[in-house]
């Protein structure tokens, strides 16, 4: 793969959301609005950018066997650098991102890339497969993010687009999609339709049970 | 109390409300039986980990800690993700040689699960949610008791179903994981008209 492609590859072919199943817990919490879609993505692709950088500069130093202890260390220190910064010039998103901040550090997706990509790569490709996956992670945040927010209030990033009923427009706001279901429901039709346009990346059941339209797989 | 178990298992259960643990949910969860393996594991690391974390942040690591030995102005709390996370991995390690000594039929059905929960978000959220909302030791108990179950619940609960999902006939991308999803996104769901159970 040229370097490139390492970046290319993860926004829709290969991303770590809808195909890899990575980082997801992180994905569905903070997209109840944009701009904490936004931060959250930022945080993220900073850290895997780095983390994939540092992990794979020390890759021939770092013992097999307590490599998930040093990897995971050396996330932690990425993340409490951002948690810092955060809390100090962004102090009220910093409270709204709660604990999900923090919770970088067992995100599947960064210790996922750096067991699955950094740990055997040189330094360049490991830094721009960390961009890729956080670009590809950002893609689907902000996507199910913008979603929510607009048909949960009406607004994007906090700015009133359309008027709500309750404000005397013709706007009648879905509580259900600033509720946790809908981040289920959103995501679950978000991988619907990258499905459905790259049909190679469908599951098939183990067995089907009937009528014999067997030469699917 | 009570009502913080039960609030803890239901409403506010990890899994399903505050989207923890999520990949090793819809990882793990083809088969009951090993959805209840881990959901086992979890509880009982829950239970333990959210506890210690409390001793060590409020003994170690909160400001003004330190005090006895005369450096009242160490703030350590900065160092509470590495130190939780670090906690974690060792409690996972202990708890996996205790059982291998005297459990060894539950040490091998558990198998890989043991190490992967050193990296589900369910166990160290739940420790971050202990600090933030600054809970008391015998809460704490109470709170890592529950997630944990509410956890193990939400997981063996959709193992069944998906064991059922197998049979049905579904549109083709919706298969595998969108299905998954929308089936997380049901649950969550009737999970939440549990706001109305009150002890």
């Amino acid at each position: 793969m040229s370097l490139r492609q390492h970046m290319i590859s993860p926004l829709i072919g290969n991303n770590p959301i809808t195909l890899q199943i990575l980082g997801i817990c992180s994905a569905l919490a903070v997209t109840t609005t944009l701009s904490t879609a936004l931060t959250m993505s930022v945080a993220l692709t900073v850290v895997l950018v780095l983390s994939g950088g540092v992990i794979s500069l020390l890759r021939h130093h770092i013992p097999p066997s307590i490599r998930l202890i040093i990897q995971i260390t050396i996330v932690a220190s990425i993340v409490i650098v951002i948690d810092q910064l955060l809390q100090a010039f962004m102090f009220d998103m910093s409270k709204r991102l709660s604990i999900f901040v923090g919770l970088i550090v067992t995100n599947c997706l960064v210790l996922g890339r750096a067991e699955a990509f950094a740990m055997r790569n040189p330094v360049a490709p490991s830094v721009l497969d960390g961009l890729g996956n956080g670009l590809g992670y950002s893609l689907i945040l902000i996507g199910v993010g913008t979603v929510r927010e607009f048909f949960g209030t009406g607004a994007l990033m906090g700015v009133q687009l359309v008027t709500t009923v309750a404000d005397g427009g013709w706007f009648q706001p879905l509580g259900l999609m600033q509720l946790a279901p809908s981040a289920f429901f959103i995501l679950g039709l978000v991988v619907w339709l990258v499905r459905v346009w790259r049909p190679e990346q469908r599951e098939y059941p183990e067995f089907r049970l009937g009528s014999g339209e067997d030469g699917r797989r | 109390m009570m009502e913080l178990l039960v609030k803890s298992i239901f409403q506010e259960n990890l899994a399903l409300s505050f989207f923890l643990g999520i990949c090793t949910f819809l990882a793990v969860s083809k088969r009951v039986e090993t959805a209840l393996g881990l959901g086992l594991a979890v509880i009982v690391v829950q239970a333990i980990t959210v506890p210690v974390n409390y001793l060590i942040f409020n003994l170690l690591l909160l400001e003004g800690a330190w005090a006895w030995a005369g450096l009242p102005e160490v703030d350590l709390t900065f160092l509470k993700l590495v130190s939780f996370i670090g906690v974690i991995a060792a409690m996972v390690q202990i708890l996996e040689m205790t059982l291998e000594r005297f459990a060894p039929r539950l040490y091998r059905a558990l198998g890989i699960f043991l190490p992967l929960i050193t990296v589900n978000c369910a166990i160290l959220g739940g420790s971050l949610f202990m600090v933030e909302r600054r809970y008391d030791f015998a809460e704490s108990l109470t709170y890592g008791v529950g997630s944990g179950f509410g956890w193990a619940l939400a997981i063996v609960t959709f193992a069944a179903i998906r064991e059922r999902l197998k049979y049905s006939d579904m549109p083709k991308g919706v298969e595998g994981l969108a299905s998954a999803f929308i089936v997380t996104g049901l649950m969550s769901l009737g999970f939440s008209a549990f706001s109305l159970v009150t002890p």
